[in-house]
């Protein structure tokens, strides 16, 4: 790879790293792991991205801000923006920093290595009490769960483990 | 397969099967979004409608593989249709019960239940054989569906049993509703008159061992709650994968393409 492609793909990275997600304003699609591919052509750019649920109405807006923030990359005049299934986009993508980014929003992250099924364990967002209980499976979003913090006595979000069932 | 290497019966039996498939979480999710400020209590507004929508996304998803395979762009596809041309099953677009949800709806939350519940076992059936389907977009989609509608069979799981071993009015509701949907439930379990090309193309399984699966299941709940097993699902009011459909589905199409159909070039 030419230097220069290194650079302006390191430069539609950062790029990428000010889309937030509409409905949680502190995390970036970065973060949640929903960049598949970025490949750069010239001053094309073609970008992958996994869709987190499938019936989430900020998919078109996240497309729109993708598309709208890397044609500001100076050297880019056009962006493609594709939604694909493989891989599935699973929770165990979001980053460390994603992780620590939904906390901030009041929403518990999900577990790492969740298999589905199986219980899972989550934490309360604000003070770290195991001592909750789900109130709802869903919640405001489709890609959450509404608890409540038997400890701090808060109400909190959580995001619905999504794993790979094969 | 892909769109590419796709032969001409194949295409048609793959055509027939997403229009089954789209159409049958189509009308399902439109009837469950008619409940929405209407259920029973706030919680399960929340979780209702969240469920309706992902359903919403699964058709979405079904009418963009048809759109990328030359059926016409997807919103038309869902909005511009005669009720003819619809491929669902009867039993998913019977309406909640007397009434509408902007003048006096008198809902019926026991044959909610059990619609939905009957539906999402049979849709996890058909999902998990749709992930090896032969047709690897469609194989992709259903693997991306799975995940969403594993949390939809919990839910519906749960209201079933528990409305089952409840109070007696409740279980008078709930066999009441069980005998309604057995009429016409037989039309989900089958894939129509293209059933064999389908099973050929290796799109999906075969109908007959779906519906073993589907009975088994069934059989095996109602046994745990203490109810009988009414003998296979029958479809009385004719079959929905031949186009036949009620008076339901008009109103249906008619709702939800009211404002998409005043300009349909429009971004809506």
């Amino acid at each position: 790879m030419s230097e220069l492609k290194s650079s302006m793909i390191d430069s539609v990275m950062d790029a990428l790293g000010d889309v937030k997600d509409p409905e949680i304003a502190s995390v970036s699609i970065l973060d949640l792991g929903m960049v598949h591919e970025v490949d750069v052509t010239d001053d094309k750019v073609r970008i992958s991205v996994l869709p987190t649920f499938s019936g989430c109405p900020a998919l078109h807006i996240i497309e729109r801000d993708i598309k709208k923030a890397i044609e500001n990359v100076e050297g880019i005049t056009s962006a493609e923006v594709k939604f694909v299934f493989t891989p599935s986009w699973t929770t165990d993508r979001i980053t460390p920093e994603g992780r620590e980014s939904l906390k901030e929003f009041g929403i518990s992250p999900p577990p790492a290595n969740h298999v589905m099924g199986e219980p899972w364990e989550i934490d309360c967002p604000y003070c770290g009490s195991t001592y909750v209980t789900m109130e709802n499976i869903f919640g405001p979003t489709a890609c959450r769960s509404i608890l409540y913090c038997k400890s701090c006595k808060n109400p909190f979000e959580a995001m619905k483990p999504v794993a790979d069932m094969g | 397969m892909t769109q590419e290497t796709l032969k001409p019966q194949e295409k048609k039996a793959l055509i027939e099967l997403l229009y089954q498939l789209a159409d049958d979480d189509f009308l399902l999710a439109f009837r469950g979004s008619e409940w929405l400020g209407l259920a029973p209590h706030i919680e399960e507004d929340v979780a209702f409608s969240s469920i309706s929508q992902d359903m919403m996304g699964h058709a979405n998803l079904y009418y963009n593989l048809l759109e990328n395979i030359g059926e016409g762009e997807a919103d038309r596809i869902a909005h511009l249709r005669s009720p003819n041309q619809f491929r669902n099953a009867i039993i998913l677009e019977e309406v909640n019960g007397p009434g509408t949800y902007l003048k006096e709806p008198d809902y019926d939350w026991a044959f909610t239940v059990v619609r939905n519940y009957f539906y999402a076992v049979h849709k996890h059936i058909r999902l998990d054989s749709l992930r090896h389907s032969s047709y690897e977009p469609l194989a992709e989609a259903a693997r991306k569906i799975m995940t969403e509608q594993y949390y939809h069979l919990m839910h519906w799981e749960i209201w079933f049993k528990q409305l089952m071993t409840s109070t007696d009015e409740a279980i008078l509701r709930m066999t009441a509703a069980i005998q309604k949907v057995w009429k016409d439930f037989g039309g989900v379990l089958t894939l129509g008159p293209y059933y064999e090309d389908i099973v050929k193309a290796n799109l999906i399984d075969d109908e007959n061992v779906m519906k073993k699966r589907w009975n088994n299941k069934i059989e095996a709940v109602l046994k745990e709650v203490g109810a009988s097993y009414p003998g296979e699902p029958r479809m009385e009011r004719g079959n929905g994968r031949n186009g036949v459909h009620t008076e339901d589905l008009k109103q249906a199409t008619a709702t939800l393409s009211e404002v998409y159909a005043t300009n349909p070039a429009t971004g809506w």
